[in-house]
């Protein structure tokens, strides 16, 4: 693996396969009474998060402290955007602080990136989320979520539906998926697909119920309430209908089809609670799933060395 | 005043001659002049060219001293063999009224390292909902004729519509700045597929071209003079091209970077490439270099935006847009046009020097270098090569984005009205 995980493309397929397969074993830590291991045990890791994401940062929180690493979490809020400490002041005082990892979460685009390259800090940094470019490990739990109910990836169709425009997960699970396998199609109003998505290794389609009844997998994408008033579709009732996820679309997937959403949900926009809370949704165990997939992620980036488990 | 025989200068590249400088003009040219009481500049081997004059540059004062002063500015035009540059108007305070350019007018005199002519800014604060009293500006010392908004769109029609029809009684020119405001709002890069991938706000051809033939349709529908700043797509050449061929009295600008850099550069995410307009395509630079090279591009303007360390070292979506351009223009040139093949010597003294004084209405530059012309003079020596150290800059900023590149050529020495601004390569 290299140092960094700042996109998904930094993953070749031995790559992922590898943090999938150490995730499995991990993953069974969480059904054990101590669920910590010492693989860490003097590694620093900071949470340094430019916006709110609780569920994101609480996921790397209890990834790192179950790898015995020390948490330091750093939420900076107002970065050089609203002119408060600037990026580059952040991480120099988290150098000084001696972190061994930086995980990072940024309104910009390629703040990771900037972060990884310019010399500011020597640590490993993850991307945890950055502007509307990606959201690595959220692909990766997410592909993680998918074998353990799928098997292998390979030849399996995947439909990740919704606001694709702005969405730093999809982009993380076109690429991700695409390197596993997987036949991903996106589906979208034609406002909400990037310029360029043709050169993309994927899919494309408008039209929702011609695409879910073929699909493995159904993944919804969250609807932010500030894109709703921006034009990009005429009211969200016309957006409900054409791309949400309701009952009556949940009845035309197949029997071993599953329904995930990266969260939060918008219950009644582009998922209505009856699929939310149905058999086929794995929102929860995404969750779940989460901290077995970073836990891994911080183990090969930093400690990688030594078996997984240690002593045992 | 000191006379100077430049001794076998190249010019435009012809055979060499020598140019005798006395008295602030060419005085005379040919071979073998009597050197009696003159200094000698040996100008084997280098082209001279009229002085350079630069129709689009951003010297920050006042208001942003830490980027660039009036001085600093004017140090690196010479550095780059202008002797005149256009000051834009999106300084603090606007150059919106006679009080501002008189000021910068008066800066420019007192550096002396090259002739500045403030640009007058075409609404009240760059606000774009009045005009600002472009009468005074025309009539003050400064004697203002160029007028833009540059850094923000005139983008009311009828506004626009209203400047170009009022200028004409000063013989003025409106430079569009061409963006359309709403197509790129929060815009960070070239739209394209690298965008969408960036995850990074894309930046449309067309809001550029939208506005360009708009105001090409205006200013033939009355009769006045337009000026395009900095045409940065394929698209936008074409339309200035056909707009030219109805008899529309427009002319437009292509920026160095814009010759030689592309949106590719915006995958390392280092704001040093971060500029408005965006870097385009590959396709878009071949295009901007083909209209240079018939003429559909008048001019070359370096857009020089100097911006302090601490804008450019940081994420890109808040970093400040621009980059140096003065010292580094008249290399790019010969890189992409001269050694492509594409202009000769000529040419070039006619893109960066004659055509934007005609543009600007300024006399007292752009003149060929024959006897009785002022003597505005560059000696330039295009056989070398070299890294370009950004440490090296006259300028107070460091954002230019060719650090380490290695680019042709290098000006020996600037002469301003027969004074040497530069010689051997060095400021005097």
């Amino acid at each position: 693996m290299k140092r960094h995980l700042l996109s998904a493309a930094d993953l070749s397929r031995d790559d992922a396969e590898l943090v999938l397969s150490t995730a499995a074993e991990l993953r069974s830590l969480a059904d054990r009474p101590i669920k910590k291991l010492p693989a860490l045990r003097g590694r620093t890791v900071v949470n340094l998060f430019f916006e709110d994401s609780t569920r994101t940062r609480i996921s790397f929180e209890a990834a790192a402290k179950r790898l015995s690493a020390d948490v330091i979490n750093f939420s900076a809020k107002g970065s050089s955007l609203s002119k408060g400490e600037s990026l580059k002041d952040t991480a120099l005082t988290l150098e000084a602080m001696g972190a061994d990892a930086v995980v990072v979460r940024h309104g910009a685009s390629g703040a990771p990136h900037r972060l990884a390259h310019s010399g500011w800090v020597r640590s490993s940094v993850v991307n945890a989320g950055d502007g509307t470019h990606e959201h690595p490990t959220q692909a990766l739990l997410d592909a993680f979520t998918m074998t353990r109910h799928l098997g292998s990836l390979d030849g399996r169709r995947v439909a990740i539906v919704g606001d694709v425009l702005h969405s730093r997960v999809a982009r993380s699970n076109a690429l991700l998926l695409a390197t596993l396998g997987a036949e991903v199609t996106l589906v979208a109003p034609p406002t909400l697909l990037p310029v360029g998505v043709d050169s993309w290794p994927v899919e494309t389609s408008y039209d929702l119920d011609a695409v879910i009844p073929k699909a493995d997998v159904v993944m919804m994408l969250r609807v932010q309430r500030e894109r709703m008033n921006g034009g990009f579709f005429p009211t969200p009732r016309e957006y409900s209908r054409r791309y949400g996820l309701d009952g009556r679309r949940m009845a035309t997937l197949q029997d071993h089809t599953i329904v995930m959403h990266p969260g939060p949900m918008v219950r009644g926009m582009e998922i209505s609670a009856d699929v939310a809370d149905s058999d086929r949704s794995v929102i929860v165990e995404q969750v779940t799933n989460g901290v077995a997939v970073r836990m891994a992620v911080l183990y090969l980036l930093l400690g990688g060395a030594q078996p997984v488990g240690g002593d045992e | 005043m000191s006379t100077y025989l430049i001794r076998n200068a190249s010019v435009l590249g012809g055979d060499p001659v020598d140019l005798l400088l006395r008295d602030g003009v060419v005085a005379e040219v040919g071979s073998g002049l009597d050197a009696e009481g003159a200094e000698v500049v040996d100008a084997t081997g280098l082209v001279a060219l009229p002085g350079l004059v630069d129709l689009h540059t951003h010297l920050r004062e006042p208001g942003r001293e830490d980027a660039e002063t009036v001085e600093s500015g004017t140090r690196a035009a010479a550095m780059g063999g202008f002797t005149a540059v256009h000051a834009m108007a999106n300084t603090e305070p606007v150059a919106d009224t006679a009080g501002v350019v008189e000021q910068v007018w008066r800066l420019g005199r007192e550096a002396g390292f090259c002739d500045v002519y403030p640009v007058g800014a075409v609404t009240v604060g760059l606000q774009g909902e009045r005009l600002a009293e472009l009468g005074a500006m025309a009539d003050s010392a400064a004697r203002v004729r160029v007028f833009s908004d540059d850094g923000k769109c005139v983008s009311d029609a009828v506004l626009m519509r209203r400047a170009l029809e009022y200028v004409k009684a000063f013989d003025g020119v409106v430079a569009q700045h061409a963006q359309e405001p709403r197509l790129t709002e929060g815009a960070q890069m070239n739209e394209g597929e690298l965008s969408g991938k960036l995850g990074l706000t894309g930046w449309p051809a067309v809001a550029e071209e939208a506005v360009i033939a708009r105001d090409c349709l205006l200013a033939e529908h009355v009769g006045s003079r337009l000026h395009v700043c900095h045409v940065s797509t394929a698209g936008s050449v074409q339309i200035v091209r056909e707009a030219k061929a109805r008899g529309v009295d427009v002319t437009a600008e292509a920026c160095p970077h814009h010759l030689i850099l592309t949106d590719e550069l915006a995958a390392t995410y280092d704001p040093i490439y971060k500029v408005n307009p965006p870097l385009r395509t590959r396709a878009d630079v071949e295009a901007l270099r083909a209209g240079l090279a018939d003429g559909t591009i008048d001019i070359v303007a370096t857009d020089h935006a100097p911006h302090p360390h601490e804008d450019k070292d940081c994420e890109w979506a808040a970093a400040a847009f621009g980059m140096l351009g003065l010292e580094t223009a008249l290399s790019i040139v010969q890189e992409t046009m001269v050694d492509a093949g594409l202009l000769d010597w000529a040419g070039v003294a006619e893109r960066m020097s004659y055509a934007p004084a005609r543009i600007g209405r300024v006399a007292d530059h752009g003149q060929p270098l024959e006897p009785g012309s002022p003597a505005n003079v560059v000696l330039y020596d295009p056989s070398v090569r070299r890294p370009v150290d950004p440490a090296g800059s006259a300028s107070l900023s460091r954002n230019t984005p060719y650090r380490g590149m290695e680019l042709p050529g290098r000006v020996v020495a600037t002469f301003l009205r027969g004074r040497p601004t530069v010689l051997d390569g060095a400021l005097v």
